[in-house]
């Protein structure tokens, strides 16, 4: 029987984490996530410098016009650059994206792995709250925490992040039990090493490959959530640009300028298909099975 | 069986009592006097020292948590401060709306879902797969609200096909009810027709590996019998829990659904409770669906119980 080190597949004589690339550059549909959600993050960042026309001045002679080559998607109901409230709206749906996962992996991570390591009451009080919190339907628990918090980007991103907080709390908490059990971790704590350094040294970075995954598929979530929130007029305030808040004003003017409502909706399915695709790719890429 | 009901009824009585407090503890995330908010325009001192004292908000806060929770336990949520009438009542109102959507989306995206997760593992690696998984994560990536607005326009605008909004309860016209609500339930069942595809598929790809498989083809049995038969049988079980526990993901999609196609329902009622600054009726609406996620968690057990006749004899 052939054993990992002396299987003649160039790729398993790799380390790890070159392993992991090599499996996630051979998956094909996980590169045109990435490709998809690069061309997003690249827009998004040059949104400052691109010759785009503000996204918030208006032209009166331009209401609602359809696509020209002085407005590529056409103009909106007060004559605003379409084409440049999408890529302004990249912006604030990637940086939602991002930041509300920040929060839910900053709050999550720790609170699963003191769940898990610890055990214990600890684990019985982080793990009933986790509970309860999963009992309240994401985009409900969001749009309360939203409505309490009050109207804002900023607010959208945090109820975001806290309710998405839970999963991770979840998925943490499970990975660190099967790490935990290791020899590898009995022996570090055998030779007395202290808990944070097991921590930090030994749990962390052997429960990180599923929280990227799961990481990157929230991130698609939280942005339909920002959407969905500045659709209902709980997210990003106008007259700054959001794809969701675009899609709210569109949905009054469907007869008259049916593409207003046809650049948001197809930007967000891109940019979440994006990271769903990724998603699965790392998955496949970061899953030791699939070798 | 009964037995096991309760057992997992105590067990499930802890995290009600979180949600609760949660639910509670919502309205201390107000700026500012939360009276003023309940209050909403109506602010003079009698009305903001009758909600104090109503509330027991002079009172400390595990004192104001039990005053509210021992009134939540006898059915009284509070008043509407919109409309004056008790939450309670606004909320069984909504509900039977909403959980016809709901049914009529479940039942969309499992006529979909289901079948469509079969074939794709029946075919997989082959092209079906490939084009059923991009269905699939197509329908997982679309914003619902979004593919709303686009029917709207499409199926209503311009085919004038079927209604863009509107309600019409199955008491008043059975067949104009559900021909209102079928656009509405096409849009709520997409993403769930989406994860149950994937759910169905992995389900069934992990049954067909087995050798009980093996050994019913080999006895020659056709392969059709073989798959519904025998594969998907045994594939239900984790498909039908995951049918129970979308309940939480129902409510939440219809929140939007029920907002573009003006269904009077409990997701239109949050909304509205939000920009109305009605903040109990929102405490209302997250407490209800958290209970009724829980609900639903129980009766997915007791299915998982069911349908396993192993899990069945074994209690």
């Amino acid at each position: 029987m052939s054993t990992v080190s002396d299987a003649p597949d160039a790729v398993l004589d790799r380390p790890a984490k070159s392993r992991a690339w090599a499996k996630f550059r051979a998956h094909r549909i996980g590169m045109f996530g990435a490709g998809l959600v690069g061309f997003f993050v690249i827009l998004a960042i040059l949104a400052p410098i691109l010759p785009i026309q503000d996204p918030i001045a208006t032209d009166w002679g331009a209401v609602r016009q359809p696509p020209s080559s002085t407005y590529w998607l056409g103009a909106d109901e007060i004559g605003r650059d379409l084409l440049s409230r999408m890529i302004w709206g990249a912006q604030a749906s990637l940086l939602a994206g991002v930041v509300s996962v920040g929060i839910a992996l900053g709050l999550g991570v720790p609170l699963g792995i003191i769940a898990g390591y610890f055990g214990g009451w600890t684990d019985a009080v982080i793990s009933r709250c986790t509970e309860a919190l999963l009992a309240m339907p994401f985009l409900i628990l969001a749009i309360a925490l939203a409505a309490f918090l009050g109207p804002s980007l900023t607010n959208a991103m945090l109820a975001i992040g806290i309710a998405a907080t839970p999963v991770f709390i979840r998925i943490t908490r499970g990975q660190v039990l099967s790490v935990a059990a290791e020899d590898y971790v009995e022996s570090a704590r055998a030779i007395g090493l202290p808990t944070h350094l097991i921590l930090r040294r030994y749990i962390l970075p052997n429960v990180l490959p599923p929280i990227l995954v799961q990481a990157t598929l929230t991130i698609a979530t939280a942005i339909i959530a920002e959407a969905s929130l500045s659709f209902l007029g709980l997210g990003q305030q106008p007259p700054a640009p959001s794809w969701g808040s675009m899609l709210n004003t569109a949905k009054n003017f469907l007869a008259q300028a049916p593409l207003m409502a046809l650049w948001p909706g197809i930007a967000i399915f891109v940019v979440v298909l994006g990271f769903n695709l990724l998603g699965d790719g790392l998955r496949d890429a970061l899953d030791p099975r699939s070798d | 069986m009964f037995v096991f009901f309760l057992r997992r009824l105590l067990v499930a009585v802890p995290t009600l009592i979180l949600i609760s407090i949660f639910v509670f503890l919502l309205q201390q995330l107000l700026p500012g006097d939360p009276v003023l908010a309940m209050a909403g325009e109506d602010r003079d001192l009698a009305t903001l020292a009758a909600l104090r004292e109503r509330y027991g908000l002079n009172e400390t806060l595990p004192v104001q948590y039990w005053v509210w929770i021992s009134a939540v336990l006898q059915g009284d949520f509070g008043t509407s401060i919109r409309s004056g009438e008790p939450i309670l009542d606004l909320i069984l109102q909504k509900l039977p709306v909403t959980l016809q959507l709901a049914a009529m989306s479940l039942a969309f995206a499992m006529l979909i879902g289901i079948p469509m997760g079969i074939v794709s593992a029946v075919n997989k690696g082959t092209k079906i797969d490939l084009a059923a998984n991009v269905i699939a994560l197509s329908g997982l990536s679309i914003p619902n609200f979004w593919l709303g607005i686009m029917l709207i326009l499409l199926v209503s605008v311009r085919w004038q096909l079927f209604p863009a909004s509107g309600y019409v309860p199955p008491s008043e016209d059975f067949w104009q009810s559900i021909r209102t609500m079928l656009m509405p339930s096409f849009v709520l069942g997409t993403g769930l027709a989406a994860a149950l595809m994937r759910h169905t598929r992995s389900s069934m790809l992990e049954v067909l590996r087995q050798d009980y498989v093996r050994t019913a083809r080999a006895k020659g049995l056709t392969e059709r019998r073989v798959v519904l038969r025998h594969a998907f049988r045994n594939a239900l079980t984790p498909i039908v829990t995951l049918t129970a526990l979308l309940f939480g993901e129902l409510v939440a999609g219809a929140v939007l659904t029920e907002q573009i196609f003006t269904i009077p329902g409990f997701g239109k009622l949050i909304v509205d409770a939000v920009f109305n600054r009605d903040y109990a009726v929102v405490q209302g609406v997250v407490l209800v669906t958290a209970f009724g996620f829980i609900f639903m968690n129980l009766l997915a057990d007791m299915a998982y119980v069911l349908l396993n006749p192993r899990l069945r004899h074994a209690r």
